[in-house]
């Protein structure tokens, strides 16, 4: 019933990172807009050409908030590469999401 | 209880027996309620009880929303409670949402909401045309959180929105060190608040309700002991002055003609506790069979705790005195409960007793002998425990009668601590007169009847036991030392 961070994936062939990226929002917020506006800009900044976004709008599809163990909106979730890591709020410091992401090592 | 509370409070009934009285018909409908205490008081067996006899006796559907327990240990652990939770869900009267909250998964950057949660529960809500809600516990969202700004503001924002949606919710709080719940859960449901305890002191353990405040309604605010068994969860009275149960004008028979006349002419009045208490040999025993035999004959259901002799012996030992108590036994209005004290605690034995009241629904019971609790408890914890169980038979109109086996000379000490909770006292001797040894009864007391203050002498005949004048010569007719 409930899932998080069991989905078998193959593994990718290293050096082909992909990163598989979803944000899940509740409406046009101003913090949405916000976060997905902040996302792309980093995602074009450090992972060019080696990423996908899909936004989810839970308004439109709430069962997906209990399947995916949304709480937060925004929320960002890293579903590859693995394993899964969750961000929220609107993306708007950057050095912590790239950090929060794994692009850069934290410490 | 006071039951003409204001008006304008309309009340969502827990189906919780005890506990619907002491708030005047239940929990405030379309509101938030919080249920608190420490690990393992009950909380979430009570909140899941709320549910269930909503979704299954009142027809209001449920959701539950775990934050902590996944659904199928939910499931598992009320089984014992005599619910089943897979054929609510299955009959869409009740809806288990897990919620998973782990900080370590969560980063935080920036502003955001708990717009999801809202988006979950509404969902939920609305997939079972829920009536009735429950969080257990909202308190993991600290944990899984670190903005506590964002989060007691979407708390505040929670409340409002289950109360505009008409939800009657009850929100669980694990207690705080100086707080009622550790994240101070209370500063946002003013409605009302239920705190539940479950102390243990020596042997004692206790588990307690109290209604701490309940907005617009008169509620009782003393600590009502609470049951959790296989049939759920029942609060039971702490006082006699608690719970308005009037006492009946009713008299029963206590099976001994001689004995109802010392009474007033009348018996028993129905309802009271009867304390009867005397040396081994006296006739408590078949006193107390009498007791049985004759509400048995008036077609009452009666249990007999026998804590000294098995029911067996209790049978042969009455049957020598011309008093067959096997036919009610067969026809049911007749049980025996035989147990040693020293095996359980003193709780146990209560909840026991309870559980064998609530299962037959007897009009009269016997404890033989109350003394035997003594060695596994303090005289003031036994008298605790009295307090309670005869405030529990009297709330149901059940008249007890309570043997005492005293074994000092001074027949009257161990009796002190626990005749004060009894309506009636009956007291026997045995003394040596004439060159021979009489049995001797009085009626030390019985509240509200004028009783004898004669004392007469018990025979145990082999009709039963017979009571007579003294006379200062030995009867020589034909005599059965009833139990030895």
């Amino acid at each position: 019933m409930t899932r998080h961070k069991e989905d078998e994936m193959e593994p990718l062939p290293s050096g082909a990172k992909l990163w598989d990226l979803r944000l899940y929002v509740a409406g046009q917020t101003p913090k949405s807009v916000a976060a997905l506006a902040n996302l792309k800009k980093l995602c074009e900044e450090h992972l060019a050409g080696r990423y996908r976004v899909e936004v989810i709008d839970l308004v439109e599809n709430p069962q997906l908030a209990r399947t995916d163990q949304i709480l937060a909106i925004p929320t960002l979730v890293r579903r590859l590469p693995e394993p899964m890591r969750k961000i929220i709020g609107d993306l708007s410091n950057q050095e912590r999401v790239l950090v929060g992401l794994d692009v850069r090592p934290r410490g | 209880m006071d039951s003409s509370s204001h008006e304008g409070i309309r009340k969502a009934p827990t189906g919780i027996p005890g506990l619907d009285e002491i708030t005047a018909g239940g929990l405030p409908a379309g509101r938030p309620t919080l249920i608190c205490g420490s690990a393992g008081c009950g909380k979430t067996l009570m909140a899941m009880e709320f549910l269930v006899r909503g979704a299954s006796d009142l027809g209001e559907p449920g959701v539950f929303v775990t934050f902590e327990e996944l659904p199928e240990e939910l499931t598992d652990n009320v089984r014992s409670l005599g619910f089943d939770l897979q054929d609510l869900e299955s009959r869409g009267l009740l809806l288990l949402e897990h919620i998973h909250v782990e900080r370590s998964e969560i980063e935080e950057t920036g502003d955001y909401d708990l717009e999801g949660l809202f988006i979950r529960l509404g969902f939920a809500i609305d997939s079972i045309g829920a009536r009735r809600i429950v969080l257990d516990t909202l308190e993991a969202l600290f944990g899984g959180l670190a903005n506590e700004a964002i989060l007691r503001a979407e708390l505040r924002r929670l409340f409002r929105w289950l109360k505009d949606r008409g939800m009657t919710a009850v929100i669980t709080g694990e207690r705080g060190e100086s707080t009622l719940t550790r994240q101070g859960l209370e500063e946002y449901i003013s409605d009302c608040v239920i705190v539940l305890d479950h102390r243990v002191i020596d042997q004692l353990a206790t588990r307690r309700l109290r209604v701490v405040k309940y907005r617009g309604t008169l509620h009782g605010t003393n600590e009502y002991p609470f049951l959790i068994d296989e049939r759920g969860i029942e609060v039971l009275p702490i006082t006699s002055m608690g719970l308005s149960h009037e006492a009946s004008s009713e008299r029963i028979s206590g099976g001994v003609g001689g004995l109802d006349e010392m009474l007033g002419g009348k018996g028993y009045y129905r309802g009271s506790s009867v304390l009867v208490s005397g040396r081994a040999g006296t006739g408590k025993s078949s006193l107390a069979a009498h007791f049985v035999d004759a509400a048995c004959r008036r077609g009452e259901r009666s249990i007999y705790f026998a804590f000294e002799e098995s029911q067996s012996q209790v049978v042969r030992n009455m049957r020598s005195i011309g008093l067959d108590l096997q036919p009610w036994l067969d026809q049911g209005l007749l049980r025996f409960h035989a147990a040693r004290p020293t095996l359980r605690g003193l709780e146990r034995h209560l909840v026991s007793m309870y559980k064998q009241v609530r299962d037959l629904q007897p009009r009269v019971v016997v404890i033989d002998p109350v003394t035997n609790f003594l060695s596994v408890g303090s005289p003031d914890e036994v008298k605790a425990m009295l307090m309670r169980l005869i405030d529990y038979l009297k709330s149901h109109q059940i008249t007890a009668l309570f043997n005492s086996l005293t074994h000092s000379l001074d027949l009257e000490t161990t009796d002190v601590a626990v005749s004060s909770l009894m309506d009636t006292w009956l007291l026997l001797r045995e003394v040596e007169l004439d060159g021979g040894r009489k049995r001797l009864i009085t009626v030390v007391k019985s509240r509200g009847m004028a009783h004898s203050h004669q004392v007469r002498e018990l025979l145990l005949t082999n009709r039963g036991v017979e009571l007579v004048d003294v006379r200062s010569e030995v009867g020589a007719e034909s005599r059965t030392e009833g139990r030895r």
